[in-house]
């Protein structure tokens, strides 16, 4: 590189930024107890597998994709990117891609990626992460109080989110064996810590009936609409903690689950709590769909989040290379094949 | 499925004899002193808060501090909820002991006008002047009970009883950065940002309660005020609070921080 001509720093340029794309990690810890909310990535897991199909910690920042994706101008000379989770079109100057699968993407390339046709989030990972600095140890965007991310906010068109020189690297195209989707019925719930403030028959409405998600669902909380939930003893506590997935019952008997943006405390009964390994589940909701809630004992619900613990390590365990890096048409003739079909058997 | 039957009424029972501990979800366990809001019940969790610091157990996460409750995270692959509580029951019947500092603030707040627009309303329901309530108000002496909702968000208990007001039929989705209200019997500081708000708003403090660029500093963090801190409010007029805007801008506390060892009530053992 001549002296005289400035490096161009590498980066992604938000082109459309998409409905609601926001850097976010596994979230903000040890901040709480100072009013911090934990932010991070809403379905984790996914957070984890795409990072994992670019060689990445599991933890790095990516983007979170909400509903409708952003377009983006790569300005590198060479990147390897994969999208994770809910199921977007995704095209790389016109030709599409599949997610789940890394791909490589060089300086002038365009990526699209569409509208969900099922799910409503996905992660797209970019090998080396984002060159950027974390704010009280994460560079999750918490847009409420303006923390992480570029400047606090989601992303606006004109962004430019800088890479780390060469962090791509040299490395296999990676795939994720599909698994068969099963659609969950229920989120399942630890009762409490509130369950007191209910009577027995709110709390059996609360584990029979099914409830709408309206459109006041977001990362702060997903608020439910379905049969009243009845309270024993009015719907004010005296404020304390809340945790990703805490279900609050405010007086209209409707629950809320409070997720990743939440605020720290609240004072609203909290009836239960979504179990962490549901909490993807809940992630990928969209406004009007249905699910109803079952209980489980706290000592089941360990079991349950460790065993999601290790089937996520051996899917991350379980990634197959699908030949040396190359970019569409390769990666098409790749795809034409339908590798993945045979590979999800194995 | 149902949880251990309430503690039984405030005052029958001192709140360390018997904390509740409750659920929440996989990986949070809820150690709840009581349902009141009370300076004894406040300093047993806070009591636990350091204690449970100071152990360092392998796994716990992070701990929140509320008015009644701690609130411990975990990794339940690191320590199943049953092997925490046993070690969080041991620390209850020994955390009377951890010694604190007592920290006592002395906050400028620029009262009624622009800074505090629900003043006159304020009076006027009470019955009495703008003047009287600004001097009921600065003379409460406030504790900081917990820092939640937003970020260095103090919620302060002690409110003369005086000034005690529901909140508002319609709460306001902004109100001004550094905002001083009274909400029911509390009254609360808050952070540089616009934030959504059902309290009656007083006046404005230069004061920022969050200030990142404190991150890392000893005796003054990111969030000024801890809970457990009391709190003395000064009345300055706007020309002082305005000086004190600007130096606040500027990274000066403009908050006066006096400490002392607080004696415990139980002797170390």
């Amino acid at each position: 590189m001549s002296a005289d001509a400035a490096p161009l720093t590498p980066g992604l340029l938000v082109v459309e930024p998409g409905l609601g794309t926001s850097l976010q990690d596994l979230g903000r810890r040890h901040y709480q107890r100072f009013g911090i909310s934990e932010s991070g990535a809403l379905d984790a897991p996914s957070l984890r597998l795409a990072n994992a199909l670019v060689g990445n910690a599991s933890g790095v920042a990516a983007l979170e994709i909400t509903l409708s994706g952003p377009v983006i101008d790569i300005q590198a000379e060479r990147v390897r990117l994969a999208l994770v989770g809910a199921d977007f079109p995704i095209t790389l100057n016109g030709h599409e891609l599949r997610s789940g699968r890394s791909f490589e993407a060089r300086r002038g390339d365009r990526l699209v990626i569409g509208l969900a046709r099922s799910g409503a989030r996905a992660y797209l990972a970019v090998a080396g992460g984002f060159a950027l600095e974390p704010t009280l140890g994460s560079l999750s965007t918490h847009s409420r109080s303006r923390l992480g991310g570029l400047d606090g906010g989601y992303l606006k068109a004109g962004d430019v989110l800088p890479l780390t020189p060469g962090a791509a690297g040299e490395g296999p195209q990676l795939a994720l064996p599909a698994l068969p989707a099963t659609p969950a019925e229920t989120l399942r719930v630890v009762l409490g810590p509130q369950d007191d403030f209910f009577t027995e028959a709110g709390i059996e409405t609360f584990l029979n009936a099914r409830y709408q998600v309206s459109p006041r669902a977001d990362r702060m909380g997903y608020q439910f609409e379905g049969p009243v939930i009845a309270h024993a003893k009015g719907f004010n506590i005296v404020s304390d903690g809340i945790v990703n997935g805490s279900i609050q019952v405010p007086g209209n008997g409707q629950p809320i689950v409070l997720l990743a943006d939440r605020q720290t405390t609240g004072g609203y009964p909290k009836i239960a709590t979504v179990i962490e390994a549901d909490l993807p589940i809940l992630a990928q909701l969209r406004p009007g769909e249905s699910i109803g809630f079952t209980a489980v004992t706290a000592d089941e619900a360990e079991e349950i989040v460790l065993e999601a613990r290790a089937a996520l390590e051996a899917r991350v365990a379980g990634l197959v290379e699908v030949g040396a890096a190359r970019r569409p048409p390769a990666i098409r003739a790749l795809l034409e094949a339908d590798l993945t079909a045979g590979l999800a058997l194995v | 499925m149902r949880h251990d039957p309430p503690p039984p009424l405030p005052g029958t029972t001192s709140p360390l004899e018997r904390p509740r501990f409750l659920p929440a979800g996989t990986g949070a366990l809820v150690v709840e002193f009581g349902a009141q809001v009370d300076e004894s019940t406040s300093e047993a969790v806070l009591a636990l808060d350091r204690a449970v610091a100071g152990a360092a157990i392998d796994g716990v996460i992070e701990l929140v501090p509320t008015y009644r409750s701690l609130l411990v995270h975990f990794d339940p692959a690191v320590i199943r909820a049953a092997a925490l509580r046993q070690k969080l029951e041991a620390l209850v019947a020994h955390s009377g002991a951890t010694p604190r500092e007592d920290r006592l603030w002395t906050i400028p707040v620029c009262y009624g006008g622009a800074c505090g627009e629900d003043l006159e309303a304020v009076a006027k329901l009470h019955k009495l002047d703008p003047e009287e309530v600004v001097a009921i108000h600065a003379a409460s002496p406030f504790r900081v009970y917990m820092i939640g909702f937003a970020p260095g968000f103090a919620y302060l208990g002690g409110l003369d009883p005086r000034l005690h007001t529901s909140r508002r039929v319609e709460p306001r989705l902004r109100t001004p950065a550094r905002s001083v209200s009274i909400g029911g019997a509390q009254s609360a500081l808050n952070p540089p940002f616009e934030l959504p708000s059902g309290w009656h708003l007083l006046g404005q403090t230069p004061v920022h309660l969050w200030d990142a660029r404190r991150e890392g500093s000893a005796e003054i963090g990111p969030s000024l005020l801890l809970p457990g801190d009391r709190v003395r409010l000064r009345p300055v007029e706007p020309e002082e609070y305005r000086d004190l805007c600007a130096r606040a801008e500027a990274g000066d506390p403009v908050a006066r921080l006096q400490t002392q060892p607080k004696a415990t009530e139980e002797t170390p053992a």
